[in-house]
């Protein structure tokens, strides 16, 4: 974007010139097609021109004013129509394809227009010999094929419907929390057909032998996921830690052997076999490292999208132009959207007029004691509540009663299911206490407190977890199982309670007529919640992919349906690019961050159990791929390479060092690059005000020698006093100062002498006093 | 919509050059023949010229409640006064689909906005504009002073009207603007 600014504020400077009216894409005179094809023409050598070699910077210079650029470029205007057509077809030719379509796609031509470019495109290409002809026809199906297939996609795109209807009534902003739900959707979707793939399907064909005293099905599974879940596909637990091998015998295999040695049957398949460790390690890791991909690739798009380096101040500008929603469609959300605009101009007015009031040092100070208690409350009961889970998670009950001691695994989700639910609500208390002036701050410092609750109570049930208990992983697979499950029936109770009911209540009882607003960022939080825990999880529990696209589909629609019911959407301005920029950002950092720190250090370091799961007997899960880079060696002298290669790359952390440190680098130097660009804004704009000026004066100028040669009586009464030379002398002067001109401005005087002596009568003289002082 | 109209219509012409300028996206043919099934045929290969008329084309529910509706239409007609072919109409939602690209969108707002087509978006036009947008909400003092501060703070040349490439400057600036200016159909 930053070079979006500079193209376009050089853009601008071209077109302060008069003569540059034909690269102005909407000359609406007969010949307005005309107009667009020459632009488009220039504009496909310049991307021609372009691919062939780097843009200079040095245009960009201080001295040089680059409209001057423009003057003296060949400006045949006494072209036909017809002949630049076919120039603009030729260069279009020799573009790259996807240059053609993204130019053709920006074109503002009709379609009809369009299709006979290509018309014209097509018939030189039917010259083209026959072996490439071939390849050219190869090519064309491919795409087409292609092509249909997206169409296929995009027919049967998910919950197009309920999207539009919600866009429709409620605007960007409430759309934006259910984008953002489909976007976790995919991800989960995802994880799960690549942890199916490799680790959930080859374990169910190969079931391991398991030990007696299975208990049967009851309902409570569904719940605590314990009980006959526990011994399934479901968990660490049943996974094997040896290669599986498809054998002849009834018995399934042999258990308990060393790792890739393996079973010593009598008739072994060659060809099949399955090295389930390596498998659960090197998947898992995979879809991390996928899944990390994406993410920042995602993040890094957002945040190109709403990230402006030219903080200014055009905001009256942009709310008027560009703040009207074009997707909402129903009359009564129009109504609202324009009343909302409208209270957004009345306060922008009022913001823009008066002076900013300078409070006292004693309305700071208490300004600054609210802010004190308030932060003192939130960080107070956050440290209560965690303390509070500490001291529960210690306690365990145990009863003579099964079906009670797994009840009763039902507590501690619960428990910080209830803190998460009421805490916010305390945070949103404190807020109102401190009456925040810029809602945007308001919102940052929300999320700010809600995720320091998330943070510490996840990280204080993460130090609770591990190792505890035998076979701890798959009861840490449980456990988050449980959790996310409660924070589904909450959320659930949580909308019964929180939209629908309060509706009631406010509309009955309150007797108000406005519906209550559905809070987007608080939703949004809960689900990056749900979805760290549906990652933390991913390790223990390869399912959990699967129950979270269950508990994300689910909640789409009820959500969906409670907005419809009992929602309006936000009265205050909601940004919906930034916040949903903060939004993946926040997915990405802590979230998806901390998920991985535990994954990797759970991988790492700590010492998997003994009695189960695929990397018993083992020191660590990292020594799953080293001892089969080991087992390859022993097998194959030749790939003694590759476990120098393990040994030095992965297991010293020098590399790791030395890769960061070359990405901080880099990450300077592009900082410093945008640094740059936003000083050739500033003064590329500076060069615009002054062009400005300068017509303006020479405007005048003009005006007042015309008026003189005609009236030679007659006295100028207009402000502009330019009578005495020596003041004429003094301007030009502190002119050439501030522009540091050579010889073009006296061409482009003698330019606008010639031009507006044909022009007077249209020319109004400018009578405010600014630009006349200026001029002065 | 908008790659299929662009790109697929032209690629299916280089298989077959003997087939119609257009293929016709069967979604927004059936919404455009929706709109006036007498006047709209069924079969397109010999490319009639039907053109709907704005008072139609503004009753589509997409449409209907914009205040811009009457500006979209006339912008997107090739005679100007809104009567739409169906060239027209496919240009109008491609224009205006989700992933048009920048620079169009930023051409047809400008050509939205100004209403007396003078390539320059001035205090009368922002006038008006405010007046769709606000509905008389706004006193006409407040109207005069809005349009006076929008000028001052988008214009960057001091003519005391817009032109596009100052509204191009300022769009740059709205990272909403891309998703406000979208119709999804």
């Amino acid at each position: 974007h930053c070079c979006l600014g500079v193209k376009t504020l050089s853009m601008k400077l071209n077109a302060a010139h008069p003569i540059s009216e034909q690269s102005d894409p909407l000359s609406l005179s007969g010949r307005s097609r005309g107009a667009i094809i020459s632009q488009y023409y220039n504009r496909t050598m310049q991307l021609r021109r372009r691919r062939q070699s780097r843009p200079a910077i040095r245009d960009f210079s201080r001295s040089a004013r680059p409209s001057i650029r423009g003057y003296g470029m060949e400006v045949d205007s006494t072209d036909a129509e017809v002949s630049k057509r076919d120039r603009l077809v030729n260069n279009l030719q020799n573009l790259s394809v996807s240059d053609r379509v993204r130019m053709l796609r920006g074109m503002p031509l009709s379609v009809a227009e369009k299709t006979l470019q290509k018309e014209k495109h097509t018939l030189s290409g039917s010259q083209i010999p026959c072996c490439s002809q071939l390849k050219y026809y190869i090519i064309i199906g491919a795409r087409h094929s292609w092509y249909s297939w997206l169409n296929f996609l995009h027919s049967l795109q998910l919950w197009q419907v309920a999207l539009k209807t919600v866009s429709g009534r409620f605007g960007t902003g409430v759309l934006s929390y259910f984008l953002f739900l489909k976007t976790l959707l995919f991800f989960n979707f995802f994880l799960f057909l690549v942890t199916g793939a490799f680790m959930v399907l080859p374990q169910a064909v190969h079931p391991p032998v398991l030990p007696a005293g299975r208990s049967s099905f009851s309902g409570l599974e569904l719940l605590t996921g314990a009980g006959y879940f526990s011994d399934t596909v479901m968990y660490y637990g049943y996974y094997s830690n040896y290669t599986l091998r498809k054998s002849c015998r009834d018995d399934g295999g042999v258990q308990n052997v060393s790792l890739s040695n393996g079973t010593r049957l009598d008739c072994v398949s060659k060809h099949l076999s399955y090295n389930m460790p390596l498998a659960y390690f090197f998947t898992i890791g995979v879809a991390f490292f996928i899944t990390c991909i994406i993410l920042v690739y995602s993040m890094s798009k957002s945040f190109g999208q709403s990230f402006r380096i030219d903080k200014s101040h055009s905001i009256l500008a942009m709310k008027v132009l560009c703040s009207w929603d074009f997707k909402v469609i129903k009359k009564t959300s129009v109504k609202l959207m324009s009343e909302n605009i409208s209270t957004q101009l009345k306060e922008l007015l009022a913001e823009v007029n008066q002076k900013h009031v300078k409070n006292t040092a004693c309305q700071k100070l208490w300004r600054l004691m609210v802010h004190g208690l308030a932060w003192t409350i939130c960080i107070g009961s956050t440290t209560a509540c965690v303390l509070a889970i500490y001291y529960f998670s210690g306690s365990r009950i145990a009863d003579n009663n099964l079906l009670l001691t797994e009840a009763s695994l039902l507590a501690l989700p619960v428990v910080v299911s209830l803190i998460n639910l009421l805490l916010p609500g305390l945070f949103n208390l404190a807020a109102w206490m401190e009456d925040y002036e810029s809602p945007s701050v308001r919102t940052y410092v929300a999320i700010c407190r809600n995720l320091m609750l998330k943070v510490s109570v996840l990280g204080l049930l993460c130090y609770h977890w591990l190792g505890r208990v035998a076979c701890w992983e798959s009861f840490v697979g449980q456990e988050l199982y449980r959790f996310l499950l409660m924070d589904f029936i909450f959320t659930l109770l949580d909308t019964l309670f929180g939209e629908f009911l309060w509706r009631l209540f406010s509309e009955k009882v309150l007797k108000r007529r406005r519906k209550p607003v559905f809070d987007i960022a608080r939703n949004v939080l809960e689900l990056i919640y749900g979805q760290t825990l549906a990652w933390l999880g991913v390790l223990f529990t390869p399912l959990l992919p699967a129950v979270q696209i269950i508990k994300l589909f689910l909640l789409f629609y009820i959500k969906k349906s409670s907005v419809m019911m009992n929602c309006q959407a936000p009265r205050k301005p909601y940004r919906v690019s930034q916040m949903t920029t903060v939004f993946i950002t926040l997915l990405c950092f802590p979230s998806f961050l901390g998920a991985s720190v535990c994954v990797t250090i759970t991988m790492w370091s700590i010492t998997p159990s003994s009695s189960c799961g695929p990397f018993r007997e083992l020191k660590t899960m990292f020594q799953a791929g080293k001892r089969w880079v080991e087992e390859l060696e022993k097998d194959n002298p030749n790939l003694s390479v590759l476990a120098r290669a393990h040994s030095y790359l992965v297991e010293n952390p020098f590399f790791l060092f030395v890769g960061a440190g070359i990405f901080l680098i880099v990450i300077y130097f592009h900082s410093q690059v945008v640094d740059g660009q936003r000083k050739i804004i500033s003064l590329l704009q500076e060069q615009i005000e002054n062009e400005g000026e300068d017509k303006k004066f020479l405007i005048t100028r003009l005006q007042s020698i015309h008026e003189k040669k005609r009236t030679p009586a007659r006295r100028l009464t207009s402000q502009v006093s330019l009578c005495c030379s020596g003041a004429l002398q003094q301007l030009f002067l502190s002119k050439a100062k501030t522009i540091s001109i050579t010889w073009p401005p006296l061409s482009s005087y003698v330019f606008f002498f010639i031009y507006f002596s044909f022009r007077t009568s249209a020319v109004e003289i400018p009578t405010s006093s600014r630009q006349a002082s200026s001029v002065l | 919509v908008c790659r299929e109209t662009t790109v697929e219509s032209s690629m299916k012409r280089d298989n077959k050059p003997n087939c119609p300028v257009l293929v016709p996206s069967v979604i927004l043919h059936s919404r455009y023949r929706e709109l006036a099934p007498h006047l709209v045929p069924l079969d397109y290969t010999n490319n009639p010229d039907i053109r709907v008329p704005l008072a139609l084309i503004v009753a589509m529910p997409e449409l209907k409640e914009n205040p811009f509706r009457d500006r979209i239409v006339e912008t997107f007609s090739e005679d100007g006064h809104g009567n739409l072919s169906f060239n027209d109409f496919v240009d109008m939602f491609s224009a205006l689909c989700e992933t048009s690209p920048r620079e169009l969108k930023t051409i047809y707002a400008f050509k939205i906005y100004d209403f007396n087509r003078d390539s320059f978006i001035c205090k009368e036009d922002l006038r008006k504009t405010l007046n769709k947008l606000t509905k008389g909400d706004l006193t006409p003092e407040e109207v005069t002073l809005v349009c006076d501060k929008s000028i001052e703070e988008a214009d960057l040349d001091g003519d005391s009207k817009l032109s596009f490439s100052d509204f191009e400057n300022m769009i740059s600036k709205a990272p909403d603007f891309l998703s406000n200016f979208h119709v999804r159909i």
